[in-house]
C-alpha cells in the first residue's frame, strides 16, 4: 500500500509558555524548540506499521521553508521510506485551504492509496484531512484510533466519539484519514537514527514543479487571515482566594458547604 | 593426636605387603580391574573435554571484551574473592557451609588426583607426598572429608527440608533447582564416604593382619569405617575396598561431567570468572570494545539484540551463575514486584545458550532476546543500583548487560512512551523537563543578587565548580537543596561558581538507559564548558552527577561529592555546627546508591551528621553497601513500571523499623522518592526527610 | 441580499444537543439581521420532535428525513447538504466529533471559506467576518478575518456561546428530503458498521452531583490516592482529564471531556487541571467550579468560580484533613 503522511513542524508546547511577542504579530519564537506535530507522529507510526504488515511504502510530506526538512528527515529516521519537501515563497501565508491545494497538487503527481494526517496541529484547526479528501473527492474519516486493512481496496477504521465510544466504519481506498493520538505507541527516534538518514536525499518541489498556480495559494489565495495575536484579559474569571493556607482552607470549606459540595 | 601412618610407595609392597589387593592389581572375574580404571579415566576425561569444547562454542561467536589488564589487581581479587570466599559470609550460615565445602574441596583435590592414579599405578603418590608430608596431608584430608560430608548433609537438609525463600523459582521462570542441588550434595557426600570406606576398609584389613600401625582419626569417616570393619572378614573387605574405589571413580567422573550441565558449572568457572571480573566500578562498558566513539554513528548495529551480541565474558557470567538467588534477594525491583529478577536473567540466558549450542543434536532456532528470553519491562525496570553485583560471590555483572540490551532496544526505537518525552527534551533543552535553558540558573537568582554565587563566564572565574545538574536546577522542591548547598559552600569559604545556562544534564541516566549518542552529546558539551571555565575542582550534591563526572567523563578536574567536602571543612573547622535543633528526633542516614555502593563513599555523610552535637543516629538494617534503592533517579523518575508497591515506601518502612523519625539523604532523587513515599504511606508528621546539605545549612553557625 | 446563516443541529434520541441553542447566539453575533435556518437530519419520530423543538428558536427549519440517516455519517451528510445548501452563505457547525468529520470537506464542496473553532465574533466589515480563535492549546488568541464573499463554513467551539433560550421564533419546517436525495444516497465509499461502547467502569460519573477531578498536576500515579481521599471525605466521585487516562492511571470511564464523558454535576473541583477546551467541553450545566492549580496563568481560572493558587500535592491532603475534622 502506498501511504502518504502529511507532517507539520510545530513549536514544542509541553513545558514552554507560549507568549505573544511585543507587537502582537506572532508568538515569541526566540527560545522555542520545534518538533514534529504530535498527531502527525502517531500517523507516521501507524503508516509504518501498516506498511510492515501489508507491504508498500510510506512517504512523508511537509510544506514549509528550510526548517521543514529536519522534520521530514526525523520521520524518515523513524522508518518512512521517502520524503517530499514542498517549499516556495509563493506558499507563504497560505490559509488552510491554500495549504491543502498545495498538498493536493503534490498528491496528484504521485499515486497513493492512503493519506494520513494528524487530527490537528498547533493552530487547533483540524482542517487539512477533511479538506484534502473533499478536494481529491476521496472518502474521509476523522479522529481515527484504529485501522485494519481488509484487502487492497478496503479498510476498517474506528473513530473516537463521545463518551469514550468508538464508531466503526468500512472505507474504500483511496481515502484520507486524520489520526488521533493514542492510536499506537510511536517508536523512539534516537540521535543515531537521525544521523543515519542525514545524507538521504529529500526532493524539494516548488509551485511550478507541482503545477500549481501561485494565485491559488499564499496571501492572495487566502480567505482567512490572521490580524494579530493577543492574550485575552482574564476578565472576571475566578475569584482567587487570598490569605495563608489556613485561611484559604476555611473559606474554601465554607463555600463548598454552601454549594452542597460536602455530603 | 594419633596419626594414620601408612607407608607409601614401593616400600609397601616389598617391605610389609598389604592386607588388601589394590585396584591397580586386582581382578574381577579374571579381568584386571586396572582396565576399568583406565577406561573410566579416558572416558571421563574425554567426555569432559567434549563438554567443555561445546560450552566454549558460543564464546567464540561473542563480542570482544578485553580482560587481561591490571594482572596484579586481578590476581589479588582472585585470592580474596574466589579463594578466600570474601563475599560468602554476607549470608552467614550458608556462607560458612559453602566455605567449608569449598575449602574441603581444595584440600581434597590432591587426594582426588592420587586416587585416580592409584587405580592404575599401584601405591601411587604425588611427588613430595611420599613420606611425612603425605601423612600430614592425609590427616587434613580425612578431617576435611568429614567436615565436607557433614556440611553437605546440613546443606542438603537446609535445601530440602527448610527450603529458604531465596532459592524458590516462580512458575513463570521454570522449575526449581533444589533437586539438582541435593543431587550434587549427595554426590559430594558420596565422594567423601567412598574414599572413607576405601581407606577405612584398608586400615581395618591392615589391623586384622597386623601389617603396620594404622591409627585413623576417630570420628572421621575413615576412622568410623575402620571401626565398623574391624571384624569384617578379609574377603568381604577386599570387595568393599574395590567397590568403594570404583564407586568413587564413577562418582568422581560423573560429577566432573555433570558440572558443565547446569548451575554447578560455577565450580569450574568461578576462579576464571573472578579473575576476569570488571575492575572499573561506576561506569558502563563502551558500546562495543574496539569501536571508537566516532565510529558509533555508522556502525551496523548497536547494543545487544541477539545472544551473540553479548561479550564472551558476559556469556561466561551466565555459565557461572550458581543460582544462589543472593542478587535477587537484594534487588529492589524484585522486592517491589517488578518483572525483574537478576538471577533469572542469568539463568534464562544460560539456558538459551545451552539450547542454542546444545551438547548433542540440533540447535534450536535463533530467537531475538527481547520478547522470547527477556521481556522489555524486565529490562527497563532496573534502577542500576548495583545491589545485585554487590552480593554476587562470583562477581557476575548485571548493569553492563542490561545497559547493552537497552542500547539494542533504543536502536530499533523500542523505548517506553513515558521516557520518550524526557529524552526528546534532553536532546533539545539539555534537561528532561523541557524547561528553557536560559532559566537553568533561576533557582539561584536571589543568591546571585546577594553575591553568594556567580555564573562562570569568560571574565568570571573561580577555583571550584558547583555542578548543579537538572533536577536541582528545575524542580521546585529540590532547588532548596541547591540553595542550601550554596549557603554551606559560602559559609565554608569556598570560592566557587556555577555554569548556569551553559550546564547541560550530566547524562548519567541517558547513558544507562541506552541512548549513548545523546549521552556523548551532553557529555561533550559539559566537558567543553567545564574546561572552558578553568576550574580546578568540581563539587556536586547530586550523586548521579558525581558518578557521571567521576567515572563516565574524562579529562576534567577531580570531582567530590558535597558530603566529602563538608566533612573536610568540619574537620578543619571552616564549618561550625550548633547542637541539634530537635533533640527528640531520631536520625537515620540512607546511603544513596551512586554515592555509597558505586563509589564507596559511606562515612563522609555519617561523620558530618555525627559532628552535630547531641544528634541521635541509628542505622537501618540495610545500610551501607546493602542500602536499599529509593526507586532510582534521572530518567527512572519518568518511567512507569509495573510494580506492586514503590521502593520508596519499603525504604520508609525500613526507617520506621529502625526507630527513626528523620531520614537524611544525600541525593536529590532519593529526596523526591522518599518524600513521595512519606506522603503516600500516610506517614506525614511521623517521618521526615531532609538532605544532608539542608541539615548542615540548618545547623551551620555563620 | 440578507445573509443566510445555516446551523447544523446535533441531536440524539429526540433531544437537542446543547450546541443547538448555542449556535443561535453565535449566528446573532455574526449578524443580528440574518435569517437563521436549522438543518436537522435524521429519521422518524425522533427527527420530528427535534424539528418541533428547534422551530421555537430558528426562523426556518430544513429537515431531511430518511431511514438510512438515523445514524449521522459525515460523508453522507456532506453530500446531502452540498445538494441543498445555496452557495455564498454561512454554515455553522458545532466543533466536535461530527463537526470535524463534516465541516472541512463541506467548505470545499461549497467553495466557501473555512473558519475552524471560532470562540467569538466581532461583526462583519467590508465583506469580512471578524472572529476570534485560539492557538497553541489555548495559550494565545488571535483575531482573524474571514472573507465571506463566497460564503463560509464555520465550526463553533462548544460552550463558547451561551445558549439562546428565548424561544421567540416560530420556524417553518421545510422538508428537503426529496431534493437532498435526488441522485441517491451519497457518500457510499464510507459505510457505518457499528458503535463499540467503552467499557463501563464501576462508577457512572455522568450521574454524579459532585466531582473531584484530577489532571496532570497530580504528577504521579501514586498521588491519586490523595484525590480519592478528598472525594471520600466530600462524598464525591473521582473523575479526571485525558492525560490521566492516557497514562492509564484511571479508567476511561472517569474521563471528563469531549472524547470522554459529558458530566452535569452541581459542584466541580478541578485539581491540577489546566483547563483545555477539550476537557471543559465535557462539563455541561454550568456547575459551581473550584480550581486548584499552581500555575496562576492556567486557563481554568478563567472559567472557574473560585480559584486557589497552590500545589495540589500539598493543598489537597490539608483540605481533606480539614473536611474530616469538620465532620468530626
Amino acid at each position: 500500500m502506498e501511504i502518504l503522511v502529511c507532517v507539520k513542524r510545530v513549536p514544542d508546547t509541553a513545558e514552554n509558555e507560549i507568549e505573544v511577542n511585543k507587537d502582537g504579530s506572532d508568538i515569541e519564537r526566540d527560545d522555542l524548540v520545534y518538533s514534529v506535530n504530535e498527531w502527525d507522529n502517531y500517523a507516521v507510526e501507524e503508516a509504518i506499521q501498516i506498511r510492515d504488515k501489508v507491504g508498500g511504502s510510506v512517504t512523508v510530506v511537509s510544506v514549509g521553508g528550510e526548517e521543514a526538512e529536519e522534520i521530514i528527515r526525523r520521520e524518515m529516521a523513524m522508518g518512512a521510506d521517502k520524503g517530499i519537501h514542498l517549499s516556495d515563497q509563493a506558499f507563504e501565508e497560505s490559509d488552510g485551504k491554500g495549504l491543502v491545494r498545495i498538498l493536493q497538487a503534490a498528491i496528484e503527481k504521485g499515486s497513493y492509496d492512503l493519506i494520513l494526517t494528524g487530527v490537528q496541529a498547533d493552530d487547533g484547526a483540524g482542517q487539512v484531512g477533511g479538506m484534502l479528501a473533499a478536494m481529491l473527492d476521496w472518502p474521509f474519516a476523522s479522529l481515527v484510533n484504529h485501522i485494519e486493512v481488509i484487502n487492497d481496496r478496503t479498510i476498517k477504521v474506528g473513530r473516537e466519539i463521545a463518551g469514550g465510544n468508538q464508531e466503526m466504519n468500512e472505507i474504500d481506498l483511496p481515502c484520507v484519514l486524520s489520526i488521533q493520538t493514542g492510536i499506537n505507541e510511536p517508536r523512539y527516534v534516537g540521535i543515531r537514527g537521525i544521523r543515519k538518514v542525514a545524507s538521504v536525499e529529500i526532493p524539494v518541489f516548488g509551485a511550478s514543479d507541482i503545477g500549481l498556480s501561485p494565485d491559488l495559494v499564499g496571501k492572495s489565495g487566502a480567505k482567512i487571515s490572521r490580524v494579530d495575536y493577543f492574550v485575552p484579559d482574564l476578565g472576571e474569571g475566578a475569584e482567587i482566594l487570598e490569605g495563608d493556607t489556613g485561611e484559604i482552607l476555611e473559606k474554601l470549606i465554607e463555600i463548598l458547604k454552601s454549594k452542597g459540595g460536602i455530603k | 593426636m594419633a596419626a594414620c601412618q601408612r607407608v607409601r610407595g614401593k616400600e609397601r609392597a616389598t617391605d610389609m605387603g598389604t592386607a588388601l589387593i589394590s585396584p591397580a592389581e586386582a581382578s574381577f572375574f579374571g579381568i584386571p580391574t586396572v582396565i576399568f580404571s583406565v577406561f573410566i579415566l579416558i572416558f571421563g576425561i574425554g567426555i569432559f573435554t567434549y563438554l567443555i569444547i561445546r560450552r566454549i562454542a558460543p564464546l567464540l561467536n561473542a563480542a570482544a571484551d578485553p580482560r587481561l589488564d591490571r594482572i596484579m589487581d586481578r590476581a589479588k581479587n582472585t585470592v580474596r574473592i574466589a579463594i578466600f570466599q570474601y563475599r560468602q559470609p554476607r549470608y552467614l550460615f550458608a556462607g560458612i557451609l559453602h566455605i567449608l565445602i569449598f575449602a574441603g574441596f581444595v584440600i581434597i583435590s590432591l587426594r582426588s588426583i592420587t586416587l585416580v592414579m592409584l587405580g592404575i599405578f599401584e601405591g601411587f603418590s604425588l611427588p613430595g607426598f611420599e613420606g611425612t608430608l603425605g601423612n600430614i596431608y592425609d590427616l587434613f584430608k580425612d578431617l576435611a572429608g568429614t567436615i565436607v560430608f557433614g556440611s553437605c548433609i546440613i546443606a542438603a537438609i537446609r535445601r530440602g527440608f527448610f527450603q529458604p525463600e531465596r532459592y524458590s523459582v516462580p512458575p513463570k521462570y521454570g522449575k526449581g533447582h533444589t533437586g539438582e542441588a541435593i543431587l550434587v550434595l549427595f554426590m559430594i557426600s558420596g565422594l567423601m564416604v567412598s574414599d572413607g570406606i576405601f581407606e577405612g576398609s584398608f586400615i581395618a584389613a591392615q589391623i586384622q593382619k597386623g601389617f603396620g600401625i594404622e591409627i585413623p582419626i576417630p570420628g572421621t569417616i575413615t576412622g568410623i569405617a575402620a571401626m565398623i570393619f574391624i571384624k569384617t572378614p578379609l574377603s568381604s573387605l577386599q570387595n568393599i575396598h574395590l567397590v568403594a574405589y570404583f564407586s568413587h571413580e564413577l562418582i568422581f567422573f560423573f560429577f566432573l561431567c555433570f558440572l558443565p550441565l547446569g548451575k554447578h558449572f560455577h565450580v569450574i568457572t568461578s576462579l576464571p570468572n573472578v579473575f576476569l571480573m570488571k575492575l572499573n566500578k561506576g561506569t558502563v562498558k563502551p558500546v562495543k570494545w574496539g569501536v571508537a566513539e566516532e565510529e558509533l554513528e555508522t556502525s551496523e548495529s548497536f547494543g545487544v539484540k541477539k545472544f551473540e551480541d553479548f561479550t564472551w565474558k558476559h556469556m561466561l557470567d551466565f555459565y557461572s551463575c550458581a543460582d544462589c538467588g543472593r542478587c535477587s534477594d537484594h534487588c529492589p525491583a524484585t522486592a517491589v514486584g517488578r518483572p525483574l529478577s537478576p538471577r533469572f536473567i542469568s539463568i534464562k540466558c544460560r539456558d538459551y545458550a545451552f539450547d542454542k549450542y546444545p551438547l548433542f543434536g540440533a540447535s534450536i532456532k535463533e530467537r531475538d532476546l527481547i520478547g522470547h528470553i527477556l521481556e522489555e519491562d524486565e529490562i527497563w525496570s532496573c534502577t542500576t543500583c548495583g545491589a545485585c553485583e554487590e552480593e554476587c560471590p562470583l562477581m557476575i555483572e548485571y548493569i553492563d548487560k542490561i545497559v547493552d540490551v537497552r542500547r539494542g532496544l533504543v536502536d530499533v526505537g523500542i523505548v517506553p512512551q513515558s521516557l520518550q518525552k524526557p529524552l526528546g527534551a534532553l536532546e533539545k533543552r539539555g534537561n528532561p523537563y523541557g524547561k528553557m535553558e536560559r532559566k537553568r540558573a533561576d533557582w539561584a537568582k536571589d543568591l546571585m543578587a546577594a553575591n553568594a554565587v556567580k555564573i562562570l563566564k569568560k571574565d568570571v572565574k573561580a577555583d571550584t565548580l558547583y555542578f548543579v545538574d537538572s533536577i536541582t536546577s528545575y524542580d521546585d522542591r529540590i532547588q532548596a537543596i541547591g540553595q542550601a548547598a550554596v549557603r554551606v559552600l559560602c559559609g565554608a569559604g569556598v570560592d566557587f561558581g556555577i555554569l548556569g545556562p551553559a550546564e547541560k544534564d550530566s547524562g548519567h541516566e541517558v547513558k544507562r538507559f541506552g541512548e549513548e549518542m545523546l549521552f556523548l552529546q551532553l557529555r561533550d558539551q559539559n566537558i567543553a564548558s567545564i574546561r572552558g571555565s578553568g576550574v580546578k575542582n568540581i563539587i556536586t550534591a547530586d550523586p548521579h552527577a558525581f558518578n557521571a563526572l567521576k567515572n563516565d567523563y574524562n579529562g576534567i578536574p577531580p570531582v567530590e561529592h558535597i558530603s566529602q567536602v563538608m566533612k573536610r571543612h568540619i574537620a578543619s573547622e571552616k564549618i561550625h555546627l550548633k547542637p541539634i535543633e530537635d533533640s527528640r528526633a531520631v536520625y537515620t542516614y540512607h546511603d544513596p546508591c551512586y554515592l555509597g555502593r558505586h563509589n564507596g563513599v559511606y562515612d563522609a555523610s555519617r561523620e558530618v551528621m555525627d559532628a552535630i552535637a547531641g544528634i541521635k543516629r541509628v542505622e537501618m538494617v540495610k545500610c551501607r553497601d546493602r542500602s536499599f534503592c529509593c526507586g532510582g533517579g534521572g530518567l527512572m523518575l519518568f518511567y512507569e513500571p509495573i510494580e506492586e508497591t514503590r521502593m520508596g515506601r519499603l525504604r520508609v518502612e525500613m526507617a520506621k523499623e529502625a526507630g527513626a523519625t528523620v531520614i537524611v539523604t544525600a541525593c536529590p532523587f532519593c529526596m523526591v522518592n522518599i518524600e513521595d513515599a512519606i506522603k503516600t504511606t500516610g506517614m506525614e508528621g511521623k517521618m521526615e526527610v531532609i538532605d544532608l546539605v539542608e541539615l548542615v545549612d540548618r545547623h551551620m553557625i555563620v | 441580499m440578507a445573509l443566510q446563516i445555516f446551523s447544523y443541529i446535533l441531536h440524539k434520541g429526540g433531544g437537542l444537543d446543547d450546541s443547538a441553542l448555542e449556535l443561535v447566539t453565535a449566528a446573532h453575533e455574526i449578524d443580528p439581521d440574518a435569517s437563521v435556518t436549522a438543518l436537522v437530519i435524521g429519521s422518524g419520530t425522533d427527527l420530528d420532535s427535534v424539528c418541533n423543538e428547534v422551530a421555537s428558536s430558528y426562523q426556518n427549519v430544513w429537515k431531511i428525513d430518511n431511514r438510512d440517516l438515523s445514524y449521522a455519517n459525515g460523508e453522507v451528510i456532506r453530500g446531502l447538504l452540498s445538494r441543498i445548501l445555496p452557495k455564498g452563505n454561512i454554515v455553522l457547525v458545532p466543533n466536535e466529533h461530527f463537526g470535524m468529520d463534516l465541516a472541512p470537506g463541506l467548505s470545499v464542496k461549497l467553495d466557501a471559506a473555512y473558519l475552524p473553532d471560532a470562540v467569538s465574533f466581532e461583526g462583519i466589515e467590508g465583506g469580512k467576518l471578524k472572529a476570534i480563535r485560539e492557538e497553541y492549546s489555548g495559550m494565545v488568541s488571535t483575531h482573524v478575518r474571514c472573507d465571506i464573499s463566497t460564503g463560509a463554513v464555520i465550526t463553533v467551539r462548544a460552550g463558547a456561546f451561551k445558549a439562546d433560550e428565548s424561544k421567540g421564533e416560530t420556524g417553518e419546517v421545510v422538508d428537503k428530503t426529496t431534493e437532498a436525495l435526488t441522485g441517491g444516497l451519497p457518500g457510499g465509499a464510507r459505510r457505518f458498521i457499528e458503535i463499540v461502547e467503552a467499557e463501563v467502569g464501576d462508577v457512572d460519573i455522568t450521574k454524579s452531583e459532585t466531582l473531584v477531578s484530577v489532571g496532570r498536576g497530580i504528577e504521579d500515579e501514586d498521588n491519586i490516592e490523595i484525590i480519592r481521599d478528598l472525594a471520600e471525605a466530600m462524598g464525591a466521585d473521582v473523575s479526571c482529564s485525558r492525560p490521566i487516562v492516557d497514562a492509564k492511571w484511571l479508567e476511561k470511564s472517569r474521563q471528563v471531556g469531549t472524547s470522554g464523558q459529558t458530566v452535569r454535576p452541581k459542584v466541580y473541583m478541578a485539581l491540577g487541571i489546566s483547563g483545555s477546551f477539550q476537557h471543559l467541553g465535557g462539563i455541561k450545566g454550568a456547575p459551581f467550579m473550584i480550581a486548584i492549580n499552581k500555575n496562576v496563568k492556567a486557563p481554568i481560572f478563567q472559567v472557574s468560580d473560585i480559584g486557589v493558587v497552590a500545589d495540589i500535592l500539598d493543598f489537597v491532603p490539608e483540605l481533606t484533613d480539614k473536611i474530616k475534622e469538620m465532620k468530626g
